[in-house]
């Protein structure tokens, strides 16, 4: 994962209040909007042309592919689809990947949100060196700590168990300080009240704190659903059996089998990406704003 | 870092004995942080040591034997071919892709940011790849490339021009991974810089206007200054993104053509994990990986907080 960085973005100290701001807006001319068009569909096109042709190709039906490739569909058929899924568990797999991403995702949440609700508003020694410490742990790379972390999760017995996956998932760093920095903007007084009122800290946290949390909760988790679904380099080094992989591994195993049989691929790729496209479709605002605040990825 | 710097003054007066305000803490915050605790310390931080401990060390392939080498990985890194073809891969890859994503990337938040019918859609396409795994864009990318079967070398033949030789030779595999990345990476650029361009106060525009400025002008002296800061955000991410890229590199090229497009990433694992098995060695590119990663870290937390401080 990439160090995660917060923005307080472009503090702008331009003293532009001087001017009134006359509203002579110039007027656009037609052709700059035209140009813009143009560029803005050219861009649209060639962003969309991978995954066009990861549709296309998925429900095209053919096994392979001579030279002359078409970036139209020719005729409409889950052939594909069930050469695949005759082939490989991939129903399993699937079921894997949303086994363990609901469980780390939910894992990462919970963890992140007690943590940056203490660093946010408990008061208790050495809170500042250790929350330098956390932030600090957000930057190291996964290839970094690859070897000690595969002898550590061998020890504690936890490989062939998706555990080997889920729990070192969980130690998601970004997550705490998303959530210390949400939370900090939460106004004391509002707990100050409720300790007069005899509320101890969880109390305050279960029935003040996390009920103003909701935009947080799914930044949160969205970022973490979006991390655990992709995330490939551990898995592949954890989940040796075929019986466990998850969506990434498996497709990265396809790979090797069908060197040629791109519509199987193109099905199985479809497979694997199409929940977190659909995810991000409904959700745009919060990956987006998650993605902004803490530059994963 | 603005978290930094930004941390509340929870120091208790320091006078001893001043009045009932003593330093009392919340014992809940144990239990608060227990988990958080726990794992980054178990998963991280004491893996992170372990690296260097291991990268002194030969460990068994099978037996998983330790035989302690004090600094003999770090001299073999030193002769390995193979290492600097990764290193020098790496930067090549940083030097080509992130000056690159970041031009594409604010000449869309430009565009985006100007009125222009569609431009949901057009923000939702260029966001989408983001969202896909690195796995699935090598696995499209390896479609696109093909040399035989593949989707670019079928266009190219259809409108006469010579194919591209993506897998076998390698400055076109090379080119072929920035492309990939280029698609995937523009719209985190474009994220940053829109964020940016939104905080820019629309006034300058105007009285620059008033003042007979060009679009190119106002762009020149008043857009690109404000966005400074996202700038350096986003050089120091994609810089970062660049020494741990793997995925994709792993699933489209795997390194080749030979070790034409090896990173550290997929060095470091291949030599850990591949047949050889060399985690000592493995430990040894990943502890340099670190050492990337730290020293940008540290730049833009220094520049942040001194950003901080005058501001």
């Amino acid at each position: 994962m990439a160090i995660t960085a917060p923005r307080a973005l472009a503090p702008t100290r331009v003293d532009a209040d001087r001017s009134p701001a006359p509203p002579t807006r110039r007027r656009r001319s037609k052709v700059g909007l035209v140009v813009r068009i143009v560029l803005a569909a050219v861009t649209a096109v060639v962003m969309a042309f991978p995954l066009w042709i990861m549709l296309t190709t998925a429900f095209s039906g053919q096994q392979t592919f001579d030279a002359t490739v078409s970036v139209v569909p020719r005729e409409f058929s889950l052939d594909n689809f069930s050469r695949v899924l005759d082939a490989w568990p991939v129903g399993l797999w699937f079921g894997n990947s949303v086994v363990i991403t609901v469980i780390t995702t939910v894992l990462t949440v919970v963890v992140s949100v007690l943590a940056g609700y203490a660093f946010a508003k408990l008061v208790f020694p050495a809170k500042n060196v250790l929350f330098l410490v956390m932030l600090a742990t957000m930057m190291i790379p996964t290839q970094a700590i690859l070897v000690p972390q595969f002898r550590i999760v061998n020890g504690l017995g936890l490989i062939g168990t998706f555990w080997a996956v889920i729990i070192p998932g969980a130690a998601a760093t970004f997550g705490i300080f998303l959530a210390r920095q949400f939370m900090l903007a939460i106004p004391n007084e509002l707990m100050e009240a409720a300790k007069l009122d005899g509320a101890g800290s969880l109390r305050i946290f279960w029935s003040i704190v996390l009920p103003l949390c909701k935009p947080l909760l799914a930044v949160l988790t969205l970022l973490a659903l979006m991390y655990q679904w992709n995330d490939f380099l551990w898995p592949l080094i954890a989940l040796k059996d075929p019986d466990l992989y998850t969506l990434p591994i498996g497709l990265q195993f396809l790979q090797g089998q069908y060197q040629t049989d791109y519509g199987a691929l193109m099905a199985m790729t479809l497979i694997a990406v199409a929940p977190l496209v659909v995810l991000f479709l409904a959700f745009q605002r919060f990956f987006v704003q998650g993605l902004a605040t803490t530059g994963i990825r | 870092m603005t978290a930094v710097s930004a941390l509340p003054a929870t120091s208790s007066p320091a006078g001893g004995g001043s009045r009932r305000r003593r330093p009392r803490w919340d014992r809940s915050a144990i239990a608060f942080l227990a988990p958080a605790l726990v794992l980054s310390i178990g998963f991280l931080i004491i893996p992170m040591v372990a690296a260097f401990v291991y990268s002194t060390a030969k460990i068994a392939p099978l037996s998983g034997k330790i035989t302690w080498l004090g600094l003999e990985n770090y001299a073999t890194m030193f002769d390995d071919p193979v290492f600097y073809r990764s290193l020098l891969n790496t930067a090549l890859f940083m030097v080509i892709t992130v000056p690159l994503s970041m031009a594409v990337g604010l000449a869309l938040a430009v565009l985006m940011n100007s009125v222009l019918p569609g431009r949901k859609v057009v923000r939702t396409i260029i966001y989408l790849p983001l969202v896909i795994s690195g796995v699935a864009v090598g696995l499209i990318g390896t479609f696109l490339f093909n040399e035989t079967i593949g989707v670019f070398n079928g266009l190219a033949t259809s409108l006469g021009l010579p194919n591209a030789s993506w897998q076998s030779s390698g400055i076109p595999a090379f080119a072929s991974l920035v492309l990939i990345t280029l698609w995937i990476r523009v719209g985190f650029t474009m994220i940053i810089y829109l964020a940016g361009l939104q905080a820019v106060p629309q006034e300058l525009y105007e009285s620059a206007s008033v003042e007979g400025a060009s679009g190119w002008q106002s762009f020149r002296f008043i857009t690109f200054p404000l966005l400074g800061p996202s700038t350096f955000f986003l050089l120091i991410m994609n810089v970062i993104y660049s020494f741990q890229v793997f995925d994709t590199v792993f699933v489209l090229t795997n390194g080749g053509p030979g070790v034409a497009t090896e990173v550290l990433g997929t060095y470091a694992y291949k030599t850990a994990f591949g047949p050889a098995r060399d985690q000592g060695y493995g430990a040894a590119i990943g502890v340099v990986i670190f050492f990337l990663t730290l020293i940008f870290t540290i730049v833009q937390w220094r520049t942040n907080r001194n950003r901080d401080e005058t501001a």
